[in-house]
């Protein structure tokens, strides 16, 4: 059964359902909110999968369906969906970690009164995601990531009773409005230059060829082509829904939400957005620009982004002592790896890495998640400690999530993904910079999830939670195991000698080359991954902590490398200091003008006004007063008769005035109105 | 009867609507409702007889448009005004703010 590209409006609607009958019902309902959305959930996965099957007939089509919004005047708005590999690969990759994560929340949230709330909002986040795959327009796909921004804000501050939530979630949403008008500006200079807001119509959309000719030969008076502006201005927006630095920081604070929600956020339906929007617009941002005299690419940017926030997050990963923090780290880390893949010109290998990023990461959180929960809300990893023995199924399963975000060789999806990143940033011919990059990012990664790893299940159980935690229920461990499956196995859709998922991604032919030719890279950064795993052991493994308020080990080798890192660099401080700063400045700047200067003027205006006022008033009551007083009296006495009619409620007034219209409506129907 | 008709039939009602709402009830918050039906009930004659009228522009549309964004605008200070009218008396009934000072 497959799915038309007509119908595609169905993936998103069912979850989105789903959302608003969870929404609208009961505030105590607990059981058909969760049914709900797991049945839009199940709905919007089997149609994924009939879109999916539709789109790999024949992969190169991309099938449209387009309709008007609104005509106004001579223009037409219009609006569509897209079928092809790309959207439909995401889709089903959505839905299936959404339904993964919705089961383990049913577990995670079972004592939170306003869990039918909360999977009203889960629903709606996967909806919004839902849309942003399936639109064939720049501005629908807009219209789903604020929604998706909306969600998230609402998630992340789910536990709004607790100020760092609150403040998390307003954070996340801000910094992503600032990439979003990047967004919005080169959304609205592509439509002015194209005439479009579809991606692909025939010739005419934004995408098709003709188009991209013109916009790459239009030149801008500094010598840049219009086409290398807008990719750079929508991928300001890509960098902020995407963590990208320097609009990482509000990644790691959206761990306050709860646990499912940071799993969602990282694995499939937030951060995932800005990754498949480059992935979407690629044509338009590696436009060959033989013309543009300033030979900067926008492809350029994205690449050299993408390679400081890959290194970035995997420094600041090390020395984090929560352990959603840690994997938050990873994430931005592992984000900065697809950007840079874009920039090097391999879209297919980020959206492969995307793919096999999304099932490992969702099971690291989910994993972190489990023990959490059976911890009793014990995040910090100096109180954690020896929890492998006590909780198999999680260790075992968490300890595959860090094979495969470690791109341990051979057998894990994450090493083949990571691998042909590698491969295509080696190939890259303007600067070997975000290669070096990435191999000293994989060699953090190892080293910060060993660490993680020993810190967390191994050694001696160093507070009260981990002393007594157990098993986490089955609702949570069934998700966790298909998860793990699919962490070790998705690798085998596209190994370069058979590179099945490549082919169909590109929708034409994908270079097939033997292991042979990228072996060299294989063994060099399977090397690098056990120096970082050696390197772990060595400061984490040899002597296991003990009490939890010892000093790590880092820190008593390099204090002030630590303390640089786990102030994460103190960025956010730069950031309150320089923009919050500035903003504030601002603000006093303003407040000093309304005070001293607008405030002083209206001040002596009203001076001169009461001293004129004196002198009237001295003329008024000695001059002319008395001939007065006699007529003032009779006045005042028709004065008060008429008061009475002042009752001062305006509906009473507004009665008199309805009886009049209602006279005069029958008066001039009494005329006869022609 | 022709769709024109029922149309304005159908504002008739909604305007009749909003007018008792404002004229009867004692919430200040369901007054500015009622003010609301009444504003599009005039808007939906607006479209009425863009739609069915002899047409030639989009006058009726662009008013309607105006009136919308004007609209939103009323409500935003209508709101405004209640709340201050809560913080100031504690209760947001009509009949609670029929004095200028205080």
């Amino acid at each position: 059964m497959t799915l038309s590209a007509s119908l595609l409006w169905l993936i998103p609607a069912t979850p989105l359902a789903a959302s608003v009958f969870g929404l609208f019902a009961p505030r105590t309902a607990r059981t058909l909110p969760i049914a709900g959305a797991l049945l839009g959930l199940v709905a919007a996965l089997g149609l994924s999968v009939a879109a999916l099957a539709g789109a790999l007939v024949d992969p190169a089509v991309r099938a449209t369906s387009d309709f008007a919004w609104f005509t106004f005047g001579a223009q037409t708005l219009r609006l569509g969906w897209l079928l092809d590999p790309l959207a439909g690969f995401m889709c089903v990759l959505v839905t299936l970690i959404g339904l993964l994560v919705a089961l383990f929340s049913t577990a995670y949230l079972r004592h939170d009164p306003r869990i039918g709330r909360f999977f009203g909002f889960l629903s709606l986040f996967v909806a919004a995601m839902l849309g942003l795959l399936v639109t064939n327009s720049l501005l629908l796909l807009f219209i789903c990531w604020e929604l998706v921004g909306l969600a998230s804000y609402l998630l992340i501050g789910f536990w709004y009773e607790r100020p760092a939530a609150a403040a998390a979630a307003k954070k996340a949403f801000i910094t992503t409005r600032i990439g979003d008008l990047g967004f919005l500006i080169g959304l609205v200079w592509l439509h002015q230059a194209t005439g479009s807001a579809l991606f692909h119509d025939g010739g005419a959309g934004a995408l098709d060829a003709p188009t991209l000719a013109r916009l790459s030969s239009t030149l801008l008076p500094g010598g840049w082509a219009v086409s290398t502006a807008i990719g750079l201005l929508l991928f300001v927006g890509a960098a902020g829904k995407s963590g990208q630095f320097p609009l990482h920081v509000w990644l790691p604070d959206a761990m306050e939400g709860p646990t499912p929600v940071s799993a969602l956020i990282h694995a499939a339906t937030m951060v995932a957005a800005g990754v498949f929007l480059m992935a979407r617009v690629f044509p338009l941002m590696a436009a060959d620009q033989g013309l543009a005299t300033v030979p900067f690419h926008a492809l350029t940017g994205v690449a050299v982004i993408g390679a400081v926030t890959a290194l970035l997050g995997a420094v600041l990963a090390v020395a984090q002592n929560d352990i959603k923090r840690v994997l938050a780290y990873s994430t931005v880390s592992q984000l900065g790896y697809m950007m840079l893949a874009i920039g090097v010109g391999s879209w297919v290998a980020a959206v492969f890495h995307l793919i096999t990023h999304a099932f490992f990461k969702a099971l690291l959180f989910l994993g972190a998640g489990s023990v959490i929960d059976a911890t009793h809300h014990e995040q910090d990893l100096r109180r954690l400690g020896g929890l492998a023995g006590r909780m198999r199924v999680t260790f075992a399963t968490f300890a595959l999530g860090t094979g495969a975000l470690m791109g341990l060789p051979f057998v894990f999806s994450g090493f083949w993904s990571k691998e042909a990143i590698l491969h295509a940033a080696e190939g890259w011919t303007v600067s070997h910079l975000p290669f070096a990059a990435g191999l000293v990012g994989v060699v953090l990664t190892a080293f910060y999830m060993t660490r993680l790893v020993l810190e967390v299940f191994f050694g001696k159980a160093r507070g009260e939670g981990a002393a007594h935690a157990e098993e986490s229920p089955g609702l949570m461990r069934g998700p966790l195991v298909v998860l793990a499956v699919a962490a070790v196995g998705l690798g085998w859709l596209g190994l370069p000698n058979w590179p099945w998922l490549q082919t169909r991604l590109q929708g034409g032919d994908w270079p097939v080359h033997g292991l042979g030719e990228g072996f060299g890279l294989m063994v060099v950064s399977t090397a690098l991954v056990l120096l970082g795993i050696g390197a772990g052991w060595w400061w984490y493994g040899r002597v296991k902590r003990t009490d939890a308020r010892a000093l790590d080990p880092l820190a008593r080798s390099w204090p002030a490398v630590h303390a640089a890192l786990a102030g994460r660099l103190w960025l956010d401080e730069l950031y309150a200091a320089t923009v919050g700063r500035a903003f504030a400045m601002l603000a006093r700047v303003a407040a000093f003008f309304d005070r001293w200067v607008w405030g002083g003027a209206v001040e002596a205006a009203g001076r001169t006004a009461e001293t004129v006022g004196q002198v009237n008033r001295a003329v008024d009551e000695d001059g002319l007063n008395a001939g007065f007083d006699n007529t003032s009296e009779h006045l005042r006495g028709s004065g008060r008769r008429y008061a009475k009619a002042q009752t001062g409620d305006a509906q009473s007034y507004l009665r008199v005035v309805a009886i009049g219209l209602a006279v005069v409506g029958v008066l001039l129907l009494w005329g006869g109105v022609r | 009867m022709s769709p024109l008709h029922l149309c304005l039939l159908l504002s008739t009602v909604l305007f009749c609507i909003g007018l008792a709402a404002v004229l009867v009830r004692t919430s200040a918050i369901l007054v500015l409702l009622g003010v609301e039906l009444m504003l599009n009930a005039a808007n939906l004659n607006f479209i009425a007889f863009w739609r069915y009228g002899p047409g030639g522009d989009d006058t009726g549309v662009i008013f309607v448009l105006f009136s919308i964004a004007v609209a939103a605008a009323e409500a935003a200070v209508g709101l405004a005004l209640v709340i201050a009218l809560h913080r100031h008396r504690r209760t947001i009934a009509l009949k609670a703010a029929n004095q200028l000072r205080g």
